[in-house]
């Protein structure tokens, strides 16, 4: 251990402990702007580059970013003397005085890690004022890159390499130009970005965002010609509440509805619905599979992957196209739910196709990109036409005049809208998974199963493995979060090394809870923990918890698509991939 | 056949003909053909000799002879007696200071030579393409005696002992660096050569790797060897590919005569070079950006520690040393410490090669021993000023460094010295200004160089030397307010405290040291609006000298944007709102009426 | 080439090729040449100095003299580049400075053929590693 004394608290730590990690020991919480920590998903951010959080260390002539430097025995730190607080100040002014006063209307307004620095620090002027850098705008169908805004934190940089492997955005130029990027400057559409959306999701500036969408689901919602349809994804309700100011892991589920439908949506369903669907032809093609593999056919490909993730699949779509057929053809959740209230429930209601506007609300940025995908749309329509993030449903409640935490607790509407505890867990790491093996134990087995909670498969690690007793059949079961682990497992798949019989994605961390389009976490992971716990709460709470049983599942195999993996759930329910790869490699 | 008995070499520089009363050469000649001895005898002038504080030099050949403070009144005097009686002139020898003895033996008259050359001692003297040179002046016989004598903890001692500290500008001790290194265990080591040489101006790395490209291979193998490596790399600009070939050359040379790769005579230790071009970003010089830009990544620092002695390139412990120092290995193996030790000063040992640029009469590549003062180097070896004007400031450690000034011309040269004053020795370019430099131009100057050249990692390097050098400008241009000076101040400090690297660590000293020493030049350019050194255009003015102007229209003629108005035969006027100083007035008026306030 | 096995292989080298030179530079010897050297480094090329060489060689042949031309690095002389040093046997090298073809001419003619010293010579201003013991 050794010993070191902080703004006169002495603190004893052990060796390798950073000035910033031993002050909070004492809570003395020295400002930090680049430094990021995620410590559940053992991503470390801290290149020392914003210089926000220099400390005065006794004997040492410069001083010392408290972030990297680590603590020796005997140290004397100070962490706001004059001189401190006068470099940390002008350190800010500086960042400011290259950064567009657009505060007001910025969309990470009162989110913005550097206004609340500034803030904080209390700076009321800035001394040094000069050019400011100014760069293209950069629209994609799911993010938009303001880099005028970038203060060079390369926190995305550190998502998008080295937790993601996705390799889309790197620092480039030098000097006073030097901005994070794609590859020659291009645009994230001429790069291999998933729009996974975790660089969305750690910036602490406005520099990257989400395209947003709320304008014209505003739009729709004003057309009298117009139903609206809206589906919300499982992961939206775990952690909306953080928006209005509540606990992480708050579960709002009948106040969203309620708020929704004060929207003036004209059906508000869930997405968890098409989730017991995905279950239902994702759990068939793998039995289908398994039955082939056990029966000894060598052309069958094992482990099936899940394909509900859009970052996920964007993610083998660009680094592993030569594997595109072992993934599950199943869509996911979004655009089954798409296509069956395009398709089955625009006939019930006697709505032309173009006059059911689906709407989704989503924890993530991808889900804007996947509703855009061409294969997606019938006649230029697409299944899904606006996909919002749970950020934009926040900002709509909000400008609707709405005090959000007097709202009632409502219902979903039926039949798109009732669901099973297996389609609530889909908002977390494994599971999807899970609820695949609760529906595929007994359809496998004939057998019923009384306990539903497969905790083997449940955690935070960012690649988990376990085996299920499928009644003397060993399943083999992977799990990995965050495109880095995917990128592990797929590699043993290309090398002949994985013996998993099916394996869950999913490409944030966390799973959809951390998903791009979320409240921002700032880089706390206790927040992510708290909202698996709301999830598997609901599930917890629901009469029903697998796919299969629920009832109106049945009725619509029964009365429209006839069987699972049939030919009508086919077409609507399947897709095929492609080739992204030669979209950003030059021949 | 006229063979030419004796040779009478004048110096031509430029300050001993300045202080000769008259043509030296011309009156020797003059005595000699009274003599009839212009066959026999021939005059011939010189370069400067280096010993400007007593020209006129004249030197006698063969017989060697040193005459001091010759005037050509002297040129008889010397022709009659030295010439044709073979007398020494006894008073135009120089007179031994300490001894107050005349020196008659010209043999003991080097000392004058203020330089000595241990760094460059091949350069410029054997074919830098032939091993076979290198090997006949000592060549790997440094090397032989690592691997035969001494082994590693012996050499690591001895680079100790000899004082040396790195020549790439921090002034670390090399062999503490070395130790490090080879304390820390590990199944891979490497030794870098850091020869990304940036500094705007320096070309001493250059010069050694093109001139003696052998001493590098040679050392970095002794390195390896001492620290427990088998692969050295060098990092080099691509812009030098004289250099690049050379070395290439010298290696292939040194594997074929098994000086490197396997086994190396017949020791059991194997050592091969490998080259890494930089692509020009002076940040790379840095050893934590150099490494990474080796590994493939974006050249740019991280935190120290771990230094790269504990984790360098590919994670594992690295040394690296810059040319220069490599350059001083071989000749201390093969001297010894203690002669090494002797030369210099007691905490700066050894030599340091400066490339000497500006407005001196000897520009070049020179090395001096540690200690030496500026004033040694700018008015002995460098000559003095050009065309006689008077020095203002010597600029050190390139875009890191500071401006000295008159005041500190008698301070000796080393690691220490110079940051006491506010500059710092660097890498080695040294660059001397004169009354026309202005000094808020030249801090701007260095800047520019340093905005240009930063990485953009962290904000006070990035955004902060971009804001002093707009405020710099500002001041240039005659818009600075009083508080600018605060201002610059401020930030100055804030960018030397916070920032990732040296380079933005060292970014403001030319700013600060300006301002120290120069603190009258900028308060003009902010209260007065004025430029003394006339090199601010905005700052000054072209105007009309009334009792010369004849009003003979020339200048309101040549006047590209029409601002000088005046009737034929009347005094004319400039506008100066108009003016853009191109200065056309002033070179075709031939009344001298135009004058620059 | 045989490789080097130890620093005796090494030592012995060195005095093979120190009796080499030593015998191009006495004097006396039949075999003795003028040498001359060029500075050929960046900067000395930039100023010239691959063309005073071409030059040096052409002219050598063509006038018949006795010379060994060969490059070298950076004498240090900037302020006079290019620099070349011309070495008769038996005699100190001279280095000169500016030289152009019309320089390099009367270098020949003069110098290298006679023995006279022609104008321009920079004077050595350093001390080497042996003058400092």
């Amino acid at each position: 251990m050794i010993k070191i004394t902080i703004n006169g608290k002495p603190v004893e730590v052990e060796k390798g402990t950073t000035i910033y990690q031993a002050a909070k020991k004492v809570n003395i919480n020295i400002p930090v702007l680049c430094y990021m920590e995620l410590e559940d998903m053992g991503v470390k951010h801290n290149p020392g580059g914003c210089r926000v959080c220099v400390v005065e260390v006794e004997g040492a002539a410069n001083l010392m970013p408290s972030c990297v430097t680590k603590c020796w025995d005997g140290m004397v730190v100070k962490t706001s003397s004059p001189r401190v607080l006068n470099a940390r100040k002008t350190v800010v002014e500086l960042i400011l005085s290259d950064h567009p006063f657009d505060c007001l209307v910025c969309a990470k307004n009162g989110t913005c890690d550097l206004q609340k620095m500034a803030q904080d620090l209390g700076i009321r002027e800035i001394h040094y004022q000069g050019e400011q850098s100014t760069y293209r705008e950069d629209t994609s169908p799911a993010i938009i890159r303001e880099m005028d805004k970038c203060i060079n934190c390369r926190r995305c940089e550190t998502m998008c390499n080295d937790v993601q492997t996705v390799g889309a955005l790197s620092g480039i130029n030098r000097g006073f130009e030097a901005v994070v990027a794609p590859a020659f400057e291009q645009n994230l559409e001429h790069s291999p970005c998933t729009y996974c959306g975790q660089c969305v999701a750690v910036c602490p500036t406005g520099a990257l965002t989400e395209v947003d969408h709320s304008n014209h689901v505003l739009r729709a919602l004003a057309d009298p010609k117009k139903k609206v349809v809206v589906q919300t994804a499982p992961a939206v309700r775990a952690a909306l509440g953080e928006e209005f100011g509540m606990e992480a892991g708050s579960l709002v589920t009948g106040k969203m509805v309620s708020a929704l439908r004060e929207l003036g949506f004209d059906y508000v369903f869930d997405t968890d619905f098409a989730a017991d669907l995905t279950i239902m032809e994702e759990g068939t093609e793998l039995l289908n599979r398994l039955n082939k593999h056990l029966s000894g056919d060598k052309e069958v490909k094992l482990p099936i992957l899940t394909s509900c993730c859009p970052g996920w699949v964007s993610f083998f779509e660009h680094h592993f196209p030569e594997m595109t057929d072992i993934p599950s053809t199943a869509r996911s959740p979004q655009q089954m739910f798409g296509s069956i209230a395009k398709n089955y429930f625009a006939e019930t209601i006697a709505t032309e196709r173009e006059d059911l506007v689906v709407v989704s609300i989503m924890p993530c940025v991808a889900k804007k990109y996947e509703r855009s995908r061409e294969e997606f749309s019938v006649n230029g329509d697409s299944d899904v036409n606006y996909s919002i993030t749970t950020r934009e449903l926040a900002h709509l409640i909000k400008q609707s005049n709405m005090d959000f935490h007097s709202l009632e607790d409502k219902n979903f509407d039926s039949p798109l809208g009732e669901s099973t505890g297996a389609g609530v867990i889909f908002g977390t790491t494994g599971g999807v998974i899970e609820a695949a093996t609760r529906s595929a134990y007994e359809m496998h087995t004939g057998k019923h199963l009384d306990k539903v909670d497969f905790e083997e498969l449940r955690g935070m690690e960012g690649i988990r493995e376990a085996s299920v007793d499928f009644d003397g059949q060993e399943i083999k079961i992977g799990i990995a979060h965050g495109l880095g682990n995917a990128r592990k497992l797929l590699e043993d798949i290309k090398a002949g090394k994985s013996d998993f019989h099916a394996i869950e994605i999913m490409a944030c961390p966390g799973g959809c809870i951390g998903g791009g389009g979320q409240p921002l976490h700032h880089g706390n992971s206790e927040i992510l923990k708290k909202r698996q716990k709301a999830i598997y709460q609901e599930d917890a709470g629901k009469k029903i918890r697998k796919s299969h049983e629920n009832p109106f599942i049945q009725n619509l195999y029964k009365d429209y698509l006839g069987e699972p993996g049939g030919e009508k759930s086919h077409e609507l329910l399947h897709t095929k991939y492609f080739d992204r790869k030669k979209r950003w490699i030059k021949k | 056949m006229v063979k030419h008995k004796m040779h009478l070499l004048v110096c031509g520089g430029t300050g001993c003909y300045a202080s000769a009363n008259g043509d030296l050469a011309k009156a020797l000649n003059e005595a000699l053909e009274i003599s009839g001895l212009q066959d026999e005898v021939q005059v011939v002038t010189t370069g400067c000799f280096g010993f400007c504080e007593k020209g006129p030099i004249v030197k006698v050949l063969p017989d060697n002879t040193f005459y001091v403070e010759v005037q050509p009144d002297d040129a008889e005097k010397i022709i009659q007696e030295h010439v044709i009686k073979g007398r020494k002139v006894d008073k135009l020898l120089y007179t031994d200071p300490d001894k107050k003895e005349k020196i008659a033996d010209s043999a003991h008259m080097d000392f004058y030579k203020k330089q000595i050359r241990i760094a460059l001692r091949n350069c410029g003297v054997i074919n830098p393409e032939d091993i076979d040179e290198y090997i006949s002046r000592d060549g790997y016989q440094a090397l032989g005696k690592v691997l035969g004598e001494l082994g590693p903890q012996k050499t690591i001692d001895t680079i100790k002992d000899s004082g040396l500290r790195g020549r790439g500008g921090g002034g670390f001790p090399a062999g503490l660096k070395w130790q490090f290194a080879k304390n820390n265990e590990s199944d891979e080591k490497y030794v870098v050569c850091n020869a990304d040489e940036g500094d705007p101006g320096a070309f001493m790395d250059r010069s050694i790797l093109e001139g003696d490209p052998h001493t590098v291979i040679e050392a970095m193998t002794i390195n390896g060897y001492a620290i427990g490596a088998n692969t050295g790399l060098v990092y080099i600009r691509a812009e030098y590919p004289l250099a690049i070939r050379r070395l290439k050359f010298a290696i292939n040379q040194a594997r074929e005569y098994g000086l490197l790769g396997e086994n190396i005579m017949d020791s059991g230790f194997d050592f091969d070079i490998q080259l890494r071009y930089g692509a020009g970003a002076f940040v790379c010089g840095e050893e934590t950006a150099l490494i990474h830009s080796m590994e493939g990544e974006r050249g740019e620092p991280t935190v120290k520690p771990p230094y790269p002695a504990e984790s360098g390139f590919r994670g594992k412990p690295t040394n690296v040393n810059n040319v220069e120092s490599y350059a001083n290995i071989p000749v201390i193996i093969n001297q010894g410490a203690d002669w090494f030790a002797k030369i210099g000063n007691k905490n700066s040992t050894g030599t340091k090669v400066f490339a000497l640029a500006g407005k001196v009469n000897n520009v070049g590549l020179i090395e001096v021993p540690m200690g030496t003062t500026l004033r040694e180097v700018i008015f002995e070896i460098g000559g003095g000023i050009k065309d006689g004007k008077k020095f203002k400031a010597v600029q050190t450690g390139g875009p890191s460094g500071g401006c000295l000034t008159d005041k500190h011309l008698d301070t000796p040269i080393d690691f220490d010295n110079l940051v006491k004053v506010g500059s710092m020795m660097g890498s080695g370019g040294m660059i001397v200004m004169d009354e026309d430099d202005c000094m808020v131009s030249v801090a701007k100057f260095y800047l520019d160089f340093t905005v240009e050249e930063s990485c953009g990692k962290c904000t006070p390097c990035r955004v902060g030397n971009k804001r002093l050098y707009e405020i710099l400008d500002k001041i240039t241009q005659g818009k600075g307010e009083p508080e600018d000076l605060d201002k610059l101040r401020n930030l100055g400090t804030v960018i030397k405290e916070t920032s990732l690297c040296g380079l933005g660590q060292t970014a403001p000293n030319p700013v600060i040291s300006t301002m120290e020493n120069f603190w009258e030049e900028y308060e003009q350019h902010v209260t007065d609006k004025k430029c003394a050194a006339g090199s601010c255009k905005n700052l000054m003015q072209y105007h009309i000298i009334e009792e010369n102007c004849v009003g003979c229209t020339a200048c309101a003629r040549k006047c590209p944007v029409n601002c000088i108005s005046g009737e034929k035969k009347q005094v004319h006027k400039i506008d100066q709102d108009l003016c853009i100083k191109c200065g056309n007035c002033m070179d075709v008026c031939k009344f001298n009426a135009v004058e620059i306030i | 080439m045989a490789k080097i096995k130890s620093l005796d292989d090494l030592k012995k080298m060195k005095s093979d090729l120190q009796d080499k030179i030593n015998i191009r530079e006495q004097g006396e010897n039949p075999d003795a040449h003028v040498q001359i050297k060029v500075a050929m480094a960046t900067c000395g090329i930039a100023s010239g100095a691959k063309e005073i060489m071409d030059y040096l060689v052409q002219e050598s042949e063509k006038r018949s003299l006795d010379t060994v031309i060969t490059q070298t690095g950076c004498m240090g002389y900037c302020h006079s580049e290019p620099t070349i040093e011309v070495t008769r046997p038996g005699e100190e090298p001279v280095i000169y400075g500016d030289v152009d073809t019309k320089k390099a001419d009367e270098i020949l003619e003069k110098h290298v053929k006679r023995g006279e010293l022609v104008d321009g010579i920079i004077p050595v201003t350093h001390r080497t590693i042996d003058e400092t013991k």
